[in-house]
């Protein structure tokens, strides 16, 4: 049907996720950044954690690597140090990326290895029922914060910059291209790159949190994300309620698996 | 009609988001949850349905000989 | 004549990995396997390999599973704490059938225990440590020597069955220094990475398996677009509910090592021809019940030892077999008893099996075993 069609495993479709998930749109939106980037389909490697998120793995028609929770980064760091030829590619979500897997985000980005890695933000635990993430908004209800959740939650991109990613953007399911766009440039960075993709968990976030239907909460993304360079012209008092879409952060940095050649040259040796 | 749509059934699981987006109210779920071809006439081929259906069950392109 | 040297057992083991063809690690520090880690940070840039230093032990597993999928032969070392830490990806690597190697240097716990101290309690957590079913191979060296060939073997096995494998060092034999002859390289054998049979137009699925039951899994970026999960999955490589494909795979798992469990039997016998008595020991402490053993014997005491190399699968036949013929054995370990349930249990009541435990940070002295060996023949006689 589509020319993207052959970086999907077509037996394995429909997936799982629930009417209205916001996952598959996101994983439509990788599929045409690799396809945009021409990557080598036998060359590409997708790594994911455990959660709604990381089952993409299952349905892209690549060598895929679903791991163990938390734990995506690290394995995919040992793809790429293994075989640095390799295009390496996390799938993982909040939960996954930021609690359980939150150590090895921040060191991921540190030591700026060449992955593209591609959070999933769907505010809660989807994949067990609706319990509060560190992404879980303030306020907001899940079964383990019934109340209302009272623990701060973090901004992934602010944590992904200062950890030292040198790629830092952020998009939403709602806009489909524009994350395409922002995980296509994120492919193109040597190093560590980070898109977050805002995604809608209508089940198991939305319901609890009465925020209407899939369409809905596709609506208050289109409502509440401003483009970055719209966003920073505005007054504090006008950003209330709103949050900022793009690339937030780019830089240069030596990227790992280069810097570890020099380690192998220092010493001698040659792959 | 300007525009071919295709829907694969067996994909849809009903979640609106195609119906809602629709400009021109094309498409609506039927009595069984899936979504249908209600007004293929007014279809502009804007491609909205296709871009955030997160099921890949629906298609829509611009009819090349209309 | 090979390269003789004088080194301690941790290194030996790096040195043995290396030999063995691993050319990547990733670890995290911690007493007392950090030698390890040290010697393959300088060791591994020297062949143009990859040492890399973890932000924790769980990811120091998980990047070395990576790199094994991407192709090649890993190794990653740490000690009680750690090993600990390790157990979720050690069954992972079980299930998704990943050759890796654990070196686990262990030192007296529980928890923080006493870290630079000699132990040997993690027997259980080495085959028992992580949950759900599934076999595992564990190796205890008690020389330096011996400590680069386990390294060998546990590589060679990791990469021949698909499966995860520990080198259960101990801190006597970790730290310990001794002149040791390396054998040359020509004269080691090594296990290559099994390859697919066949390619992915020809029907190939990484997980149906091969005659030896262990599946041709191909290495990541070889054209095989493969899936790999921690979930129980069928021939494909795909998750599968079904009860029949669960109960096939984990029996598979299982089967692939049983059915060459005497292959992977290492042991040694000392004075066991006319043996009444026994002692079954293994690692640093056995190095102490030899030289009991050659006390007792100059006391006139006839009796014999067998030393474990081969913890895990337990060596079931092998100690049958002395328990048939002598009328006690002794069990001296580093821990409250951990090793001597099994013996026991192989023994299966023909001979009476005795614990010497030790747990206070200090090693066995030959006297001390010498006379536990003598209280036996007492014992018995009683």
């Amino acid at each position: 049907m589509r020319s993207y069609d052959k970086y999907f495993r077509e037996n394995r479709l429909p997936h799982m996720w629930c009417p209205g998930c916001g996952n598959g749109i996101v994983m439509k939106a990788i599929v045409q950044a690799i396809e945009a980037k021409n990557l080598d389909q036998d060359k590409t490697v997708i790594v994911s954690g455990i959660g709604c998120s990381s089952r993409a793995s299952g349905y892209m028609n690549f060598d895929t690597l679903h791991t163990a929770h938390g734990r995506a980064i690290p394995f995919a760091t040992g793809i790429k140090l293994a075989n640095p030829e390799l295009n390496v590619i996390v799938i993982t979500g909040d939960g996954d990326c930021t609690a359980i897997g939150g150590n090895h985000f921040i060191h991921g980005a540190r030591r700026n290895v060449d992955l593209t890695v591609i959070l999933f933000n769907n505010n809660i635990y989807g994949m067990t029922g609706g319990q509060a993430s560190p992404l879980t908004p303030l306020g907001k209800k899940a079964t383990t914060a019934p109340y209302g959740s009272v623990d701060r939650p973090f901004d992934p991109c602010h944590l992904a910059e200062a950890a030292g990613a040198t790629y830092v953007a952020r998009s939403t399911a709602y806009h489909v291209k524009h994350l395409s766009d922002m995980i296509f440039q994120g492919m193109g960075n040597k190093g560590f790159s980070f898109i977050e993709a805002i995604t809608q968990c209508p089940i198991a976030y939305g319901r609890k949190n009465k925020l209407g239907d899939a369409p809905e909460m596709l609506k208050w993304m289109s409502e509440t994300a401003v483009m970055k360079a719209a966003y920073d012209k505005l007054p504090e008092e006008k950003r209330e309620g709103k949050f900022p879409i793009g690339v937030f952060y780019n830089s240069e940095f030596t990227e790992y698996t280069t810097a570890y050649q020099k380690v192998i040259d220092l010493a001698g040796g040659a792959r | 009609m300007k525009a071919e749509i295709l829907i694969k059934q067996e994909r849809c699981k009903g979640c609106n988001i195609c119906v809602s987006f629709c400009p021109k109210k094309v498409l609506k779920l039927d009595t069984l949850g899936k979504v249908q071809v209600i007004d293929g006439e007014a279809c502009i081929a804007c491609g909205q349905c296709e871009l955030r259906c997160p099921d890949y069950a629906i298609y829509v392109d611009k009819k090349v000989n209309a | 004549m090979g390269n003789i040297k004088l080194m301690q057992g941790n290194e030996a083991c790096a040195e043995g990995a290396l030999a063995a063809g691993v050319r990547f690690f990733g670890g995290y520090p911690i007493t007392p396997s950090t030698e390890i880690a040290e010697s393959m940070a300088v060791m591994l840039p020297k062949v143009g390999g990859t040492f890399i230093q973890m932000e924790d032990e769980i990811a120091g597993i998980a990047v070395v599973l990576g790199a094994s999928l991407a192709g090649k032969k890993v190794l990653t070392a740490t000690s009680g704490p750690g090993f600990s830490l390790k157990q979720e990806l050690i069954g992972y690597a079980a299930i998704a059938e990943i050759p890796l190697v654990i070196a686990n240097v262990q030192r007296l716990g529980p928890s923080t225990g006493q870290p630079t101290s000699p132990a040997q309690g993690d027997v259980m957590q080495a085959r028992w440590g992580t949950h759900g079913d599934h076999p595992m191979i564990a190796l205890s060296p008690w020389t330096v020597k011996e400590s680069f060939e386990v390294a060998v073997k546990a590589v060679n096995y990791a990469e021949r069955f698909r499966t995860p494998v520990i080198i259960l060092l101990d801190e006597i034999v970790g730290h310990l220094r001794e002149k040791v002859e390396l054998p040359d390289a020509k004269d080691i054998e090594i296990y290559p990475r099994r390859r697919p049979d066949c390619s992915r137009e020809q029907g190939y699925e990484p997980y149906r398996p091969a005659a030896d039951l262990v599946p041709n899994v191909a290495d990541f970026g070889t054209g095989n677009r493969i899936h790999v999960t921690g979930l129980v999955h069928d021939e494909t490589g795909f998750p599968s509910g079904s009860p029949k494909v669960t109960e096939e795979s984990i029996r598979r798992l299982h089967q692939k090592i049983e059915i060459v469990q005497d292959e992977i039997t290492h042991y040694d016998e000392f004075f066991m021809e006319d043996a009444e008595y026994a002692v079954v020991s293994y690692g640093g402490t056995a190095r102490t019940a030899y030289a009991a053993v050659l006390e007792a014997r100059n006391k006139g005491i006839k009796v014999g030892m067998v030393r474990l190399m081969t913890i895990w699968p337990f060596a079931d036949k092998i100690v049958k077999k002395v328990a048939n013929q002598v009328k006690a054995i002794l069990v001296p370990e580093l821990n409250y008893g951990q090793l001597v349930n099994e013996v026991e249990r192989a023994a299966g009541g023909k001979a009476k099996v005795k614990l010497l435990a030790k747990y206070n940070t200090e090693i066995f002295t030959p006297n001390e075993i010498c006379t536990a060996i003598e209280d036996l023949t007492a014992e018995v006689a009683d």
